[in-house]
């Protein structure tokens, strides 16, 4: 058994060492808010917070993981997801919304390192989240937005 | 064999369509036979309204104060639930924040889509087809609950009043949720008036997205991908490397001793594994040794079909267009061949069904985008009547057409595998297929590849003379369910659409024909689908002549466009884009697919590497009445960011009838780093709407090719843009 620690609470697996994190979430967990969408780290749909840093979970075995906070979009929680969430409602981001899990907790580390992103601080955080509704404007315009939020 | 299934479900797609009449009296017979009980079979959500409060096909008040409206269109990204949700409230005065949608069960009797005959999303049609139907369910309950209000109160119907979700007469108030269960027991009307344009609270102005709030949260139980069915197991497929190959032999002895795996299933082109999760049956289906025959394959790689392409491009076709002659000289000649390649969906949430097989019912939960299709042809399998099979549409994550299936052959599969599984074990236990990215990329039904060909001529005065355009491509439709509607005279409108009678042009002398080689590569709708390719030709042909016979390419245009609706969304976003920046280059496309305008500018700079990169597109769009106009302009903005991705980077080759391409980092799509600002202008209008979903993607490609050439000098013509280190 392998004891994880997500959204903080202890949690005991029963997957060998080599699985990936993402399908320990999804199949013997039930946390499917974390998406598959490539499985090899092209896309971002399955991104987690390791310890606040933005991870790919279909790259991150979790016998690796031991002692991490593990943090998924179910429990992201902290002023910048909360932020980030009520942007994206604000501006209507979400058009199939399969990948703005992934897109929502890359945009919460950005805002929690970085609290007044530039375009540009924009486009290298997000660069690894694929959205194939493109709507990657509207992303732009709500983290700034969220940003103001975080302001109060 | 999935020929053979196809050809036995036919007969359910061509079900007429319901006449608006027709309509009412489903309409009044499912409401009023609420407390008959299962008078009809309207499904789960039919089912449980019947319990509580009013019921009718597209809407339900529940006692606890929800409107529920039933969405028989998948939305997968494109609004649709959030639009009929408007259209509803709009008409019954409900209050935005009571409005819930559930989608509806597979039932083609009253949910077809009017304008396809079948229960079905594409063609973007969504709102065109159930402007009228969804208007006056929301009226029919409104008036439900005035009759049943002036009853309760002992007042006259023409003193009630309805606004933001209450019911008042005089000192007399409601809400919805108490009026729900007398409203039930009131005559449906036979007739009612909608609403004039001035009265509406919601349409043309803003109502939120019904799923925006969830879809922040994890989404969890809207997309096929993560359904969770109790005692469910997972499965992934071996497929055949080649379209058309099948499975020689198979040794399963490695994967069958892996932990995890439950089975291993041996269907005639394929092996499925079973496992206990989704992670242990992929690396099973990596351990099955397999050996196919291709002998009935699909051979040829991109460069073999390219050349016979080519050659088809010296012979005539068959003619699907001729203009007069204008018997003018042509003073200068354009010739220019274009090539455009298979393109992948590449949907965010990869194909997936789940199914459950107990004997004789079977039930499928799954991003359903032609119900109909997918219930006929998944009874047609297990050998069940159709009404046996139940269809749980769940949200889309993304679809761009993948999931709007003639051969439903993803259902098919579940469907198989589910039947082998129940002969095997005999015992019935819901089935998760899963293909993986790889599986998506690699397994066909893309936009096919196509060649054209033009020869344009300007007379002296610098006006065209002729035009005459040559196509080769695969006909989408030819072969399947869908032939008798979309195929004339040998002619698949796929392939053509956007040319001669339904271009937006009339160019003079214009003559097209068109060629559609059989090829065994599955190929299918890709958002857009024809006017993907042949708006990019006659854009770019066009802005060619333009700057040929020294005009503006504005000006050159209108002298073409006869449409007031194409000429004015043209002049808007040239006027709206405003003066070029410094350092930048303009291009523009205008195009009408799917009943809808628009004209984009796209403004670059060519960076010091020699890529494009695309800062700012300024759109206009005519789709008639405007029903939401936040959603108008998302589905223009991820419309135009669409085809972006696919002219910079996206293409499928095959080498000896393999796909080269099998994930994101060489089927490469748009990033956020490519992606421009985006200012959208909607041109107000009081004609019925029209599609939204694809119209904004047929114009980006030329708007930037156009800007390309005129920054370069070099007329793209082979696509992606990536083949000519643009991009």
């Amino acid at each position: 058994m392998i004891t994880l620690t997500i959204n903080g609470a202890r949690r005991e697996v029963s997957a060998a060492p080599d699985t990936p994190l993402l399908w320990v979430l999804r199949d013997e967990l039930g946390l499917t808010g974390t998406k598959f969408g490539c499985g090899v780290a092209s896309c971002g749909a399955c991104t987690v917070h390791l310890d606040g840093v933005p991870a790919r979970s279909c790259q991150s075995a979790v016998g690796d993981l031991e002692g991490v906070e593990i943090t998924t979009i179910e429990g992201a929680s902290d002023a910048a997801a909360k932020a980030v969430r009520a942007a994206w409602v604000e501006i209507e981001v979400p058009q199939c919304g399969y990948c703005q899990s992934g897109q929502i907790l890359s945009a919460a580390a950005l805002l929690a390192g970085t609290p007044k992103p530039t375009d540009a601080d924009i486009d290298a955080a997000m660069e690894g989240n694929l959205c194939r509704c493109a709507t990657y404007a509207r992303i732009r315009k709500a983290v700034h937005r969220a940003a103001e939020i975080m302001e109060g | 064999m999935l020929d053979r299934i196809i050809a036995g479900a036919v007969p359910a797609v061509r079900a007429a369509p319901l006449s608006r009449r027709g309509f009412l009296k489903l309409s009044a017979g499912a409401a009023g036979g609420l407390m008959l009980g299962a008078a009809l079979p309207v499904g789960r959500a039919a089912a449980e309204g019947a319990a509580e409060g009013l019921a009718t096909p597209f809407v339900h008040i529940r006692p606890d104060n929800r409107v529920v409206v039933i969405v028989k269109h998948l939305d997968k990204g494109q609004g649709t639930a959030t639009g009929l949700a408007t259209l509803v409230a709009e008409e019954l005065d409900a209050d935005a924040a009571q409005v819930t949608t559930e989608f509806a069960p597979a039932n083609t009797a009253l949910y077809a889509n009017t304008l396809m005959g079948v229960q079905g999303t594409g063609g973007s049609t969504a709102m065109a087809n159930s402007w009228q139907q969804y208007r006056e369910a929301g009226a029919t309950a409104r008036a439900m609950l005035v009759a049943a209000a002036a009853e309760t109160w002992g007042v006259d119907p023409a003193v009630v009043t309805v606004a933001g979700g209450r019911v008042s007469a005089g000192n007399n108030s409601a809400t919805f949720g108490d009026l729900a269960e007398a409203a039930a027991r009131q005559t449906v009307p036979g007739e009612v008036t909608l609403k004039s344009p001035d009265q509406w609270v919601y349409i043309g102005k803003s109502f939120p997205r019904v799923d925006v709030t969830r879809k922040t949260e994890g989404s969890t139980g809207m997309f096929g991908m993560d359904a969770r069915i109790e005692g469910m197991v997972h499965a992934v497929s071996l497929r055949s490397p080649r379209f058309g190959g099948t499975l020689a032999t198979l040794d399963d002895s490695a994967a069958r001793a892996m932990p995890g795996v439950i089975d291993v299933i041996r269907l005639p082109d394929r092996a499925t594994v079973i496992a206990e999760t989704t992670w242990a049956a992929i690396r099973a289906r990596d351990a099955l040794v397999a050996e196919w025959d291709f002998s009935a394959a699909e051979n040829r790689g991109t460069e073999e079909l390219r050349a016979e392409y080519a050659a088809l491009l010296d012979r005539e076709g068959t003619q699907f267009h001729a203009a007069e002659p204008t018997g003018r000289e042509a003073a200068q000649v354009i010739e220019a061949d274009y090539f455009f390649p298979y393109l992948a969906h590449a949907p965010m949430e990869p194909i997936d069904v789940t199914v459950r097989l107990d004997g004789t019912a079977a039930t499928f939960w799954t991003g359903s985008q032609i119900q109909t299709l997918d219930q006929n042809i998944g009874a047609q399998v297990l050998g069940i009547a159709p009404e046996a099979v139940t269809i749980n549409t769940l949200w889309g994550g993304g679809s761009f057409g993948r999931r709007a299936i003639y051969d439903s052959h993803y259902v098919a599969e579940a469907a198989m595998v589910a039947k082998a599984w129940l002969d095997a074990h005999g015992e019935a236990r819901p089935i998760k297929l899963v293909w993986t990215r790889e599986d998506d990329i690699r397994g066909g039904y893309y936009r096919p590849m196509h060649m054209h060909r033009v020869r344009a001529g300007l007379d002296a005065e610098g006006n065209i003379a002729f035009w005459q355009h040559r196509v080769v491509g695969q006909g989408i439709m030819l072969g399947t369910a869908f032939e008798p509607f979309a195929v004339k005279d040998g002619v698949d409108s796929s392939s053509v659409e956007g040319l001669g009678e339904s271009s937006p042009y009339a160019i003079p002398g214009w003559t097209a024909d068109v060629h559609h080689p059989r090829v065994g590569v599955p190929v299918l709708w890709w958002r857009s689908v024809g006017h993907t390719h042949t708006a990019y030709v006659v854009e770019t042909m066009m802005d060619e002549l333009a700057q040929a016979a020294g005009a503006d390419p504005v000006e050159f245009r209108l002298r073409y466009l006869a449409d007031p609706r194409a000429r004015g969304v043209l002049e808007m976003a040239a006027d709206k884009a405003g003066a070029l920046p410094e350092g930048l280059t303009r291009g523009i496309a205008v195009h009408k697919s799917f009943g809808s305008y628009v004209a984009e500018v796209a403004d670059v700079r060519m960076r010091e590497d020699g890529k494009v990169k695309v800062v700012r597109v300024t759109c206009a769009v005519d789709c008639g009445v405007p029903i939401n106009p936040s959603n108008i302009r998302a589905q223009i903005e991820g419309g135009l960011g669409y085809g972006l991705s696919a002219i910079l980077r996206e293409e499928i080759t095959l080498t000896e009838g393999e796909v080269d391409q099998s994930n994101f980092y060489d089927y490469t799509p748009l990033r956020i780093t490519d992606m421009p600002e985006v200012e959208v202008h909607i041109l107000p209008s009081t004609q019925a709407p029209t599609g939204i979903g694809e119209p904004g993607t047929p114009p980006i490609g030329p708007a930037v090719a156009n800007a390309v050439r005129r920054a370069t000098g070099q007329a793209v013509r082979e696509l992606p843009f990536s083949r000519h280190g643009l991009a």
